[in-house]
């Protein structure tokens, strides 16, 4: 989903604390939740609408078991992490080395919008049809979606190392693997990890669909919840996604602070 | 057998039909996401102090996974095209906003300031100096907005919209690969499709750019 590369903005997105932003989704949940009954749409006829969702939240049944929500939550993590980690350990050396000898740049520029044109959802229901019901299908969905955005970032990144770096950095006598590991890599490090934002933020928007083709996961309260018609639920699963989204999101760019090489913080 | 064109030439008109609804989602969702990210880009470069939040805001509704955004809309405006439109002129916001920003602020000083020296208004400046220059970036957020929002569009078939979506739902409950492969191809072709038509269109209303690739 996201799309923080290429664009200057994404370092200054970062800014933002991360209670800040859970206060705006907060916010934005609450006024979702809120005009909805306020507007009287109700379901059935019975309690408002941020009754349903309040009760759905407070239930204790809802948080134990294979369908609670800790098990839920740790199950999309899992699938989103798992996913995220293969794609960077494929992708990440190819951007990397493509960067560094400077070759492949027509594809590894282009490569993340080819990406951005498959649809994520008929490539997990395509996965499923082709092989089956499992896991494994739709973690080489998540992988393969998951690897355009960082090929991309990568290779700009260690692309956008001015040349008069590097040819310091030579002139100093560094070998090429002091130079890439000392000197190329903690330039190109923010650009390299808002690729690996963009990709996990999607690859947790893909995996809530995965729901539709029988995975865990928070996606379950959603596909589950429009086919029995279960408002509350479906709401309810909606609001966990959309905080673990940005929770993530937000997250890496505190890491991406965390590693950043502090010689470079202006 | 992945594919039978036996079924794709018997069920032709209703595979046309998606692909109608699906350019007409899309293209709605552009114009009306054009039609927000603009002047608050606008307001963004009058006012820098707005420029943070209103990235803050559009960022953040984009990091909302899509199916979870369709689904909180619809306590207000339920299984509708609304519903549909509404999302998917969201996740346009983020990415035409901060183009139009930056390719606004990219307009060279001197060159503003030259055009107030032969006494522009604001409003000529703007139009007839500053978008032009602006042009190239503002047309790559443009591309990069249609191909998300191709993608997105299959997604509300989950909400009873959808397009070419729709295919992918019938592929999924008859455990049939052709309606399936029919969507996704389509799909990725209208992405490349329009891409290329928007870069053409780049092409043809910025003549002074020609022979120098960005």
């Amino acid at each position: 989903m996201a799309d923080h590369a290429l664009e200057p903005g994404a370092a200054r997105m970062s800014g933002a604390g991360v209670v800040w932003r859970l206060a705006l989704v907060a916010a934005l949940s609450c006024l979702v939740v809120g005009s909805a009954s306020a507007l009287g749409l109700e379901e059935g006829g019975s309690a408002n609408i941020v009754g349903q969702v309040w009760h759905w939240f407070v239930d204790p049944t809802h948080w134990q078991g294979v369908d609670g929500l800790p098990h839920r939550i740790g199950q999309h993590i899992g699938y989103v992490a798992v996913s995220t980690v293969i794609a960077a350990a494929l992708a990440l050396p190819v951007g990397i080395g493509l960067g560094h000898y400077g070759r492949g740049g027509l594809i590894a520029i282009n490569i993340a919008n080819i990406g951005r044109a498959i649809p994520s959802f008929g490539l997990i229901i395509l996965m499923f049809l082709l092989v089956g019901f499992g896991v494994i299908p739709v973690l080489v969905a998540l992988v393969a979606l998951a690897i355009p955005p960082m090929v991309t970032n990568s290779y700009v990144g260690m692309q956008s190392v001015d040349p008069a770096v590097r040819q310091s950095a030579a002139a100093l006598g560094l070998t090429r693997w002091q130079r890439l590991w000392q000197v190329e890599l903690p330039i190109a490090l923010p650009l390299i990890m808002a690729g690996v934002r963009t990709s996990a933020v999607q690859v947790m928007s893909t995996a809530t669909l995965a729901a539709y083709v029988g995975l865990g996961g928070l996606g379950r309260y959603l596909i589950d919840g429009l086919a029995q018609q279960q408002l509350a639920q479906v709401v309810g699963g909606a609001i966990v996604v959309a905080v673990l989204a940005v929770l993530t999101e937000a997250s890496l760019a505190g890491l991406q602070k965390l590693v950043q090489s502090p010689g470079l913080v202006r | 057998m992945l594919i039978r064109w036996d079924w794709i030439g018997r069920h032709a008109d209703d595979i046309l039909a998606q692909l109608i609804q699906h350019v007409e989602l899309t293209g709605l969702a552009l114009l009306f996401g054009f039609a927000i990210a603009f002047p608050l880009a606008l307001a963004a470069i009058r006012w820098p102090r707005l420029y943070g939040p209103s990235l803050a805001v559009t960022g953040i509704l984009f990091t909302v996974p899509s199916l979870a955004l369709f689904i909180l809309l619809i306590p207000f405006t339920g299984l509708s095209m609304a519903t549909s439109l509404i999302g998917l002129t969201i996740y346009t916001l983020l990415i035409l906003f901060r183009n139009i920003v930056e390719g606004l602020r990219g307009v060279p000083f001197d060159v503003r300031e030259a055009a107030r020296a032969l006494g522009y208004s604001r409003t000529r400046q703007l139009l007839t100096v500053e978008l032009p220059i602006a042009l190239p970036v503002i047309m790559a957020g443009l591309r990069i907005a249609a191909i998300t929002t191709i993608g997105l569009v299959t997604v509300t078939a989950l909400i009873g919209q959808g397009g070419l979506g729709r295919l992918f739902i019938s592929g999924f409950t008859l455990h049939f690969t052709t309606p399936l492969l029919v969507g996704f191809v389509l799909s990725i072709a209208l992405a490349v499709a329009v891409d290329l038509s928007l870069a053409g269109l780049l092409w043809l209303i910025t003549p002074w750019n020609r022979g120098r690739r960005a």
